[in-house]
């Protein structure tokens, strides 16, 4: 795991001197991928190059399990970390193999155990071995080059990852698929990581932590929910956006707020005008219309005043279903798309599981921000 | 043409006089790449000094090839070197330097700087950076460096005979004495052709010595 | 400026070096410098130098330019190819060489060698006139095409400016190359420069081969430094901003 301690970093001297970082301190754990966020000249960029010195300290300590990294010979310590950058970086003048054999032939690896490793690396990201081995970086796309970057950054099978804006070259499209495809990587490899990123999104959507900078300094550093539900100041709550309610829901799911058991059920060979005296006695407003443990769609009073047939006729069809993993945000768009404020919910056998509505959701959304809407009720959201 | 048949009938003189030719300016060669490459490297590292060693070079190549080996004369003349190859070659040496040293500069310069952070970062050491990226990568340029030297330097190589160094100028220089034509045209066209082969095989040199990958990038980018 | 500062340095330091070789040989050289015989002497070789370079630089600028300008249009577009070959093979055939042929066909004499220099320094102004205007970025003509401007306004207001740097370079080489090669020229029966040079070091005249050897150095060095003056003249201060 890596320690700053009262790290600082000051650009030039005297009058044009640039204090980059400002006695930053935190701890990241191992295994754990934690994004350095912030605006352009925030110092996120600064703080992960100083970690494999490619910058040196003005003041303060580094340590990277409890050893200091200024003790620690500059260019193995760099040989024990990945190093992936935004502009790729691969060696035009190399092929693929030859360019993930780099670390592995600095550190003296055997040819066969390079040629293994070069193989599974390629298997890892997707890209087939015979294929790619021999091809020059000019000859793939920039989705592919990145691949073969982070490939390169694995390839001593270091502890740690460092990546600065590794996927901010790609296209948006490429962009979610390699970012997808890296998430399951580290889920597999369990790499400390620090990724530099400007972009909320994939703070939220890559980081098991986010560690916010503004101007030099840490502001906060938590897991994606807290910042999103919490943010310490208005720089953070800024930064996340002030549709940051949207953005919680994509972290939340069906299943965090799934009625299992509403009372508003009706089965689809009920007749009609049972059914509206049913929901007239209990007052609801609409029914789910279920047959054989599947739901069919909804009726309301309305829909059920001069019907004399069975409600499954008159059932109006749900558009779509959703799952237990379907993201709250999902279901809020679609609820807005299809002017439908109640959904309902299969399970893996197609059976009705439970509803959800848009009630339950402004529920949740309330009491994950309680501490926040107690303490900020005089202020005006941009 | 009576010309050739000039050639024909010298024809072991002209053998010897293109050799003679060649071996001055091969000799300039040898001895100026591995100064104009080391400097060139080493400005690239040390950039104060990058200015004025470039512009020393450039004064150097401005002073026209004959007044150069004029002002040497009287300063070897000292160590009775004053004429003969050995100024011939000490100034072909002086003349090479500039497109050496500033091809060398400027290709090592042009290796995009994210790759060479790139490199840092992934814990390649100064000598590993240079051996495996940049002067891979600069090497191309640096050979049309030596290309455009090698064929300055036989022209320069030519006047040199005036001040007794021999080559292929001698037929220039004896065809005017003598008023004899044929040898004048021949120690033209002869030099011409000569100058065209060292263009035309170094040239070949620069092919060869592109990294495959840089190949592969031009072919795609077009 | 900083350019222009630069190359005055340059000639600063290059004119110490020089006098102090004068210095050096001070006993031979300011003597026969200050014979009223051979001073004139040394003022019609120089005149006689300056006159051959004027000629020929004039004549290969005129002739380089509207080449280079022509390989580039419409008609003449498939022919650039074969010229910039062409222009690369002949600069690369020693200037001595060209000399002599010049007087194999042309006969002995100030004629041939600036016909000679004239072909020479043509070489360099056309291939690099044919570089800078290729060199335009697209979009400016396509610009300038779209605001209406005619085929000659934007040769004369986009093309020929935005390619004037590399042009002047072009110009900037020949002119230094033909000084030096018209130093040679005393070895076909021309004046110049040359003939104190060359008789210097036949006769073993220190003081002769520096009357001629140091005048045409400080020439060329001098013309270097007037072609950046040309360069801030002739090259917009926005071009110049930009680099």
């Amino acid at each position: 795991m890596i320690t700053y301690d009262s790290v600082t970093k000051i650009f030039g001297t005297g009058k044009d001197s640039v204090t980059a970082l400002d006695n930053m301190s935190f701890s990241m754990p191992k295994g754990e991928v934690v994004v350095f966020l912030g605006p352009s000249g925030c110092g996120k960029t600064t703080t992960l190059r100083l970690t494999n010195r490619l910058e040196t300290l003005t003041r303060g300590t580094i340590t990277i399990e409890n050893q200091n990294i200024m003790d620690i010979d500059i260019v193995q310590l760099r040989q024990r970390m990945g190093y992936v950058i935004q502009a790729i970086g691969l060696f035009p003048n190399k092929t693929i193999a030859e360019n993930i054999a780099v670390v592995p032939r600095l550190l003296g690896w055997d040819k066969e155990r390079i040629s293994k490793r070069i193989d599974e690396l390629l298997r890892l990201t997707n890209l087939e071995p015979e294929l790619y081995r021999d091809r020059y970086p000019a000859e793939l796309s920039g989705g592919q080059q990145q691949r073969i970057g982070v490939a390169r950054g694995l390839a001593a099978d270091p502890d740690i990852l460092l990546m600065d804006e590794p996927f901010g070259a790609i296209d948006p499209i490429n962009r979610e698929e390699i970012q997808n495809e890296f998430l399951k990587l580290q889920a597999k490899l369990k790499k400390t990581v620090a990724f530099v990123s400007h972009d909320i999104h994939e703070a939220i959507k890559m980081g098991d932590r986010i560690a916010i900078f503004d101007k030099g300094r840490l502001i906060q550093h938590d897991t994606p929910e807290i910042i999103l539900t919490q943010p310490k100041n208005k720089f953070v709550a800024d930064f996340v956006g002030s549709d940051r309610a949207l953005k919680v829901l994509g972290l939340m799911r069906v299943s965090n707020v799934i009625n299992r058991k509403p009372k508003n059920i009706i089965q689809g060979a009920a007749l009609s005008q049972e059914a509206l005296n049913f929901l007239d006695t209990n007052g609801f407003r609409y029914g789910i219309v279920i047959e054989q443990n599947r739901p069919i769609g909804h009726v309301t009073q309305k829909s059920l005043k001069y019907e004399k047939g069975p409600v499954r006729d008159v059932a109006e069809q749900y558009p779509i279903f959703l799952r237990e993993k379907t993201s709250l945000r999902d279901v809020l768009s679609s609820m807005l798309m299809y002017d439908n404020a109640t959904f309902c919910v299969l399970d893996e056998d197609k059976h009705f599981a439970g509803t959800v509505t848009y009630n339950d959701i402004q529920k949740a959304i309330k009491a994950a921000y309680y501490d926040e809407t107690e303490h900020a009720e005089n202020e005006v959201s941009s | 043409m009576s010309t050739l048949c000039f050639i024909v009938d010298n024809f072991k003189e002209v053998i010897y006089l293109s050799w003679e030719h060649l071996w001055i300016v091969g000799l300039a060669l040898l001895i100026a790449t591995p100064i104009g490459v080391v400097l060139g490297i080493v400005i690239t590292k040390h950039e104060q000094f990058s200015s004025r060693v470039l512009n020393g070079a450039n004064i150097l190549m401005t002073i026209p090839s004959i007044a150069l080996f004029g002002l040497m004369l009287p300063v070897l003349a000292i160590a009775n070197m004053g004429l003969g190859k050995v100024p011939a070659v000490i100034a072909l040496v002086l003349y090479s330097q500039l497109p050496i040293i500033r091809n060398t500069y400027t290709a090592i310069k042009n290796v995009p700087p994210y790759l060479v952070d790139a490199g840092r970062g992934m814990g390649m050491g100064k000598w590993t950076l240079l051996q495996e990226l940049e002067i891979p990568l600069a090497t191309p340029v640096i050979i049309a460096g030596l290309r455009t030297a090698a064929v300055m330097n036989i022209g320069i190589a030519t006047v040199a005979t005036y001040i007794g160094a021999g080559g292929l100028g001698v037929y220039i220089q004896q065809g005017i004495a003598r008023v004899y034509p044929e040898m004048i045209l021949s120690g033209a066209i002869l030099v011409s052709l000569l100058a065209i082969i060292v263009d035309g095989g170094m040239a070949l040199l620069e092919r060869i010595a592109t990294p495959e990958g840089i190949k592969v990038q031009r072919k795609l980018s077009q | 400026m900083k350019r222009l500062l630069a190359k005055l340095y340059r000639v600063i330091i290059a004119l110490i070096i020089l006098i102090s070789g004068v210095i050096f040989e001070r006993t031979g050289l300011i003597d026969l410098l200050s014979d009223p015989y051979e001073y004139p002497v040394i003022m019609e070789l120089f005149i006689q130098h300056l006159y051959m370079v004027t000629i020929s630089m004039s004549l290969a600028t005129i002739i380089g330019v509207t080449a280079g300008i022509a390989l580039t249009r419409q008609r003449f577009r498939r022919y650039a190819g074969i010229g910039m070959y062409i222009i690369g093979l002949g600069q690369t055939i020693p200037s001595l060489a060209v000399l002599a042929l010049a007087m194999s066909f042309l006969g002995i004499g100030t004629k041939p060698a600036i016909f000679a220099l004239t072909i020479y320094s043509i070489l360099p102004i056309a291939r690099n006139t044919l570089a800078g205007i290729t060199e335009v970025p697209p979009e400016l003509i396509d610009a300038g095409k779209g605001m209406g401007m005619p085929p000659i306004r934007i040769l004369m207001e986009v093309e020929i400016p935005n390619a004037m740097k590399l042009i002047l370079t072009g110009f900037r080489v020949a002119l230094i190359i033909n000084i030096g090669t018209a130093a040679l020229a005393y070895v076909i029966g021309a004046g110049g420069l040359g003939d104190f040079i060359f008789t210097g070091i036949s006769l073993m005249q220190t003081d002769k081969l520096l009357a001629g050897a140091i005048p045409v150095t400080l020439l060329a060095l001098f013309a270097d430094f007037l072609s950046e003056l040309l360069g801030i003249v002739l090259i917009s201060r926005g071009l110049r901003l930009s680099e």
